[in-house]
């Protein structure tokens, strides 16, 4: 197995730590209060707002930790430049990540057609994100591994 | 109209280079090992800029390097 396809395997894992560890401590903080509140909304763009910086720290710590084990385990460093397959590749599974994002953005907002409260809205544009993110990466790996 | 599928005689040309490896082949030609190995496995048609790249690098001309199968 080559650098980048464990790299996308543990993006992967850490994308669905990250958010089910962030979401479960949030969820404790939920507000109990009526659906339609200020303070739903409030929690979610808070929710919001704090996932971004988490998300980034983490995976930058993780990616750390992943290149230092890698290497030890490997004696393989990171690859030191990124050529047009990885740039292909990179463009491929993005594209397909997008589409995802896409679809979850007008499920989302079509929850709301239908009289779902702001949370199911919320929710869904998360769920979105987190596929997309796992989309990409699972991508990338089976590109890696299979070619195209 | 038939598929074509690309082939290539990397592993035959490093050989003759006294088995160049595939990290020499890659840091000459200025891609990744993986690039290497997935061309020479036909997982990766490279572009026309990195095929003559290489083909540079074996001193050769680019049908010596990669040719095409006809599938129908």
């Amino acid at each position: 197995m080559s650098y980048q396809e464990r790299r996308a395997l543990v993006n992967v894992l850490s994308t669905v730590l990250i958010t089910a560890g962030y979401t479960a401590y949030m969820m404790q903080r939920y507000p109990q209060t009526d659906p339609y509140s200020i303070e739903v909304f409030r929690f979610w763009g808070g929710y919001f707002l704090i996932l971004i910086p988490v998300t980034i720290i983490a995976r930058i710590i993780i990616t750390i930790i992943f290149s230092i084990l890698n290497t030890i385990a490997t004696r393989e460093g990171e690859p030191e430049i990124t050529d047009e397959r990885d740039r292909l590749i990179e463009l491929k599974s993005l594209r397909a990540s997008l589409y995802v994002v896409s679809i979850g953005l007008v499920a989302a907002i079509g929850s709301l057609a239908f009289d779902a409260p702001p949370a199911v809205m919320f929710a869904l544009l998360v769920a979105a994100g987190i596929a997309g993110d796992i989309v990409s990466e699972v991508l990338q790996f089976f590109f890696y591994r299979r070619g195209f | 109209m038939p598929k074509i599928i690309i082939r290539n005689n990397l592993r035959r040309l490093r050989f003759d280079r006294g088995e160049m490896t595939q990290q020499q082949l890659a840091d000459q030609a200025g891609v990744t090992r993986q690039t290497i190995v997935a061309i020479e496995k036909g997982n990766y048609s490279p572009s026309l800029e990195l095929a003559f790249r290489i083909a540079l690098v074996f001193e050769v001309s680019l049908q010596d390097v990669f040719y095409i199968e006809l599938a129908d």
